[in-house]
C-alpha cells in the first residue's frame, strides 16, 4: 500500500494539450475517482501513473519514490482495463498467474495465490478456461483477478465496468468496493459515469479539459460544486440552470428572472445587478401543482419510475427538471409552480461559471 | 445460403446453383493438376499415339523412377528446398520486426519509409534483372543460392512487413500494456504475449513467401548457370532439349514439386486461414 502524488504534471500532443497542471495526493489506502467527459484526460492522467504514458512536466510519486523514469513493470502496481485485456491463448489461472510466473515465483506459491483469488472472486470453478469460453462479467472478474493476486501497493482501473451490461456494471460496483474494503489498497478508477464515481469513492476528482475541476467527498462534490461544470457532470438527472439577475436588500437576496419571478436566493457574494446563472438540482424543487407559488412552467413530460417521478417542465424556453417522490396526475401544458429551497440553490458567476 | 422468407423451391434452387458453380470452379482449377498428373503416368509411345483421351489405356511409373533416380531433379529440389525455407524463414522474421515497429512506434520518418516500400511493389521485377545482375555478379552471388535468398528476401519483405503490420494491428495495445505491468519488458510482452497470437499471421506470411520463391523462375534463371544450383524450376527446363521435349519426365519433376507445397501447406493451413481472416477483418 502507498500514496500516489501526482505534482503539476503536464501533457501535450503536439500542440493538443491533454494535461495542464494537475496535482492530487491521493492518501494510503483511499479509494479515487477520477470522473470527466471523454478527452478530459482522466486516462491519460492514469496511463501516467501505470508508467505507459510519458509525463512531458511535473512529478508522479508511489510512496516517497518519485517514478517519472521507472517502467510500469517495476512501479508495482495492477491495472484492470476496460477492455480486460486478458491473454487470449493462456487459461484463466495462466492469465491470473502470469505476472508471479514473469516474476519466477515457485509454482505452488503461484498456484496458492491464483487459489486465493479465484476463491475470493468465485472464479474456482473457471481456471481451466480460456477468456473466449468466458462470460463479460467473467472476464471482467478474471482481469481483478489478474489484479488481485500479486497483492500490488496500487490498483489502477480504467473503465472497468463500460462493456459490462446495466444489471451487471451495479453489481460489479458493489463488489469492487467490497474488494477495496476487505484489502485496504490504495485505488485509483477513471470512469466517465458519474454515478460509478459518486457511489465508489472516498474522494472524486472532477476533471475537465484537463484541469481538474474539483477534488472532494463525493457529497461534498454533489452538495458544494466548484463550478457549473461540476455542477452539471454530477447528479444525475442534472442541475436546472436558469439565467437571472442578482438583488438584494440589506436582509433578503434573490434572483429576478427574465420573466419578472423572483426567486429566492441564498446570500452570496454576487453584486447587485450581476448576471448570474441559478442552479438548483431537480430533487430542491418542491412542485405546486396549483402553480400559486415559485416559477411558473408548464409541464411538458412526466417519467414515472414507480419510486419516484421526474417532472420535466419548460420555463421560458428551457426544460427544467424536478424530482418528486409524490405520484402526481399531471397533464401535458398544465401550469405548474416550481418552488426551490433556497438552503440547496447554487449562484454561479455567468462569465467564468465559478460558485457564487 | 438459407434466407429467412424464400421459399423452399426457390432455397433449393439457389443451394444447387451455389453448389454447381463451386464445381465449375473446382473442375476449372484443378483440371490442370489432373492433366499433369495424368502425362506423368502416360508411357512415352502412348503420349501422341492415342490421341486425347482422359486417362491413358496403361500406366507407367517410369518417368518417376527417372525423374528420382537418373536426372539430377533430387539436387534441384533440394535446392530449391533450401532457397524457399531460408527466404521463407528469414522475410517473416525481418517482416514480423517491422510491422511491429510500424504498428506500435511513432518514429520520425516512418510515412517515407512505408510510402518508399510500397514504391518497390510498383516496379515489374523484369525490369530489375539486369541492375541486380550487374550488383551481384562482383559480389559473388551470382551461381549461388545465398545469391538467390537476398533476392528473394529483397523482394518479398515489403509485402510481408505490410501483411505482418497488419496482424499486428489486429491485436489490441492493451495486451501488451497489460503485460508490461504484470512485469514483462517490452521484449518479453512481445515473446510471451504479442508472439504466440501472431502466429497466424507469421504462418500466413511463411506460406506466401515460401510459394513465391518455391515456384520463381526468372531471377533463378538469370542467375544461376551451374547444374548443382539451379533450383527446381530452371531445373525442369533441362527436360526440355534442343531436339525433344520430355513431357512425361518433366511432369513426373512437376508432380514430386508439387508434394512439398502441399506437406507445407497441410502444416500451416490451421494458421494461414485463421490468418487470412483475421487480416481481412481486423487489418
Amino acid at each position: 500500500m502507498a500514496e500516489v502524488t501526482v505534482r503539476d504534471v503536464y501533457k501535450a500532443y503536439g500542440a493538443v494539450r491533454v494535461l495542464r497542471g494537475v496535482s492530487i495526493d491521493m492518501h494510503d489506502g483511499e479509494f479515487v475517482v477520477l470522473v470527466g467527459p471523454s478527452g478530459c484526460g482522466k486516462s491519460t492522467l492514469l496511463r501516467m501513473i501505470a508508467g505507459l504514458e510519458e509525463i512531458n512536466s511535473g512529478d508522479i510519486l508511489i510512496g516517497d519514490r518519485v517514478v517519472n523514469d521507472v517502467a510500469p513493470k517495476d512501479r508495482d502496481i495492477a491495472m484492470v482495463f476496460q477492455s480486460y485485456a486478458l491473454y487470449p491463448h493462456m487459461t484463466v489461472a495462466s492469465n491470473m498467474g502470469f505476472s508471479l510466473e514473469i516474476r519466477r515465483k515457485a509454482t505452488d506459491l503461484i498456484t496458492a495465490a491464483v487459489g486465493r483469488a479465484a476463491g475470493t472472486l468465485g472464479l474456482g470453478d473457471l481456471l481451466a478456461r480460456f477468456p473466449r469460453e468466458l462470460s463479460g462479467g467473467q472476464r471482467q472478474r478474471v482481469a481483478m483477478g489478474r489484479a488481485i493476486v500479486r497483492q500490488p501497493q496500487v490498483f489502477l482501473f480504467d473503465e472497468p465496468l463500460s462493456n459490462l451490461d446495466a444489471k451487471l456494471r451495479v453489481q460489479m460496483r458493489t463488489e469492487i468496493k467490497a474488494l477495496h474494503q476487505d484489502m485496504g489498497t490504495t485505488a485509483i478508477y477513471v470512469t466517465h459515469d458519474q454515478v460509478e464515481a459518486m457511489t465508489m469513492a472516498d474522494r472524486i476528482v472532477v476533471m475537465n479539459e484537463g484541469v481538474i475541476q474539483q477534488i472532494g467527498h463525493p457529497l461534498e462534490v454533489y452538495d458544494r460544486p466548484a463550478n457549473q461544470f461540476v455542477a452539471s457532470f454530477i447528479g444525475s438527472p442534472g442541475m436546472n440552470f436558469l439565467e437571472g439577475t442578482a438583488r438584494q436588500t440589506a436582509d433578503t437576496s434573490w434572483v429576478e428572472m427574465v420573466d419578472g419571478t423572483k426567486l429566492p436566493a441564498p446570500r452570496t457574494d454576487a453584486e447587485e445587478g450581476q448576471t448570474v446563472i441559478y442552479g438548483v438540482r431537480p430533487e430542491a424543487l418542491t412542485i405546486d401543482e396549483e402553480a400559486r407559488s415559485g416559477l411558473i412552467a408548464r409541464v411538458d413530460v412526466t417519467e414515472p419510475t414507480g419510486l419516484s417521478t421526474l417532472v420535466f417542465s419548460r420555463v421560458a424556453d428551457s426544460i427544467t427538471c424536478a424530482f418528486t417522490m409524490d405520484r402526481l396526475d399531471l397533464t401535458r401544458g398544465q401550469p405548474i409552480g416550481l418552488v426551490p429551497d433556497v438552503a440547496r440553490v447554487h449562484l454561479f458567476d455567468q462569465a467564468s461559471g465559478v460558485r457564487l | 445460403m438459407i434466407t429467412v422468407g424464400q421459399s423452399k423451391a426457390r432455397r433449393l434452387a439457389l443451394h444447387a446453383g451455389h453448389t454447381a458453380g463451386l464445381a465449375v470452379f473446382m473442375v476449372f482449377a484443378m483440371f490442370p493438376l489432373f492433366w499433369l498428373v495424368k502425362i506423368s503416368l502416360t508411357p512415352n509411345n502412348l503420349l501422341y499415339s492415342e490421341g486425347i483421351t482422359l486417362w491413358p489405356s496403361s500406366i507407367t511409373w517410369d518417368n518417376y523412377q527417372f525423374a528420382l533416380l537418373g536426372s539430377r531433379f533430387p539436387r534441384f529440389f533440394l535446392n530449391s528446398v533450401v532457397v524457399s525455407l531460408s527466404s521463407a524463414a528469414i522475410v517473416t522474421l525481418v517482416a514480423a520486426a517491422g510491422g511491429y515497429a510500424f504498428s506500435r512506434f511513432r518514429f520520425a520518418g516512418k510515412v517515407p519509409i512505408m510510402f518508399v516500400m510500397l514504391l518497390t511493389q510498383m516496379v515489374p521485377l523484369v525490369m530489375l534483372i539486369a541492375p541486380i545482375f550487374k550488383i551481384m555478379s562482383p559480389l559473388g552471388l551470382t551461381n549461388s543460392l545465398t545469391g538467390l535468398i537476398i533476392v528473394y528476401t529483397a523482394f518479398n519483405v515489403p509485402f510481408a512487413t505490410f501483411l505482418m503490420q497488419s496482424f499486428f494491428d489486429g491485436i489490441p495495445r492493451e495486451l501488451e500494456d497489460a503485460a508490461m505491468i504484470d512485469g514483462c519488458t517490452r521484449l518479453t510482452a512481445l515473446r510471451r504475449v504479442i508472439f504466440p497470437l501472431t502466429l497466424p499471421g507469421m504462418g500466413a506470411t511463411l506460406g506466401f513467401v515460401f510459394t513465391a520463391a518455391w515456384s520463381e523462375l526468372l531471377f533463378a534463371l538469370m542467375l544461376i548457370n551451374s547444374d548443382d544450383k539451379m533450383t527446381f524450376p530452371v531445373g525442369m527446363l533441362t527436360f526440355v532439349t534442343k531436339f525433344s521435349v520430355d513431357f512425361g519426365q518433366m511432369m513426373a519433376a512437376g508432380v514430386l514439386a508439387l508434394i512439398p507445397a502441399c506437406i507445407f501447406f497441410a502444416f500451416i493451413q490451421r494458421y494461414l486461414i485463421q490468418g487470412l481472416t483475421a487480416g481481412a477483418v481486423k487489418g
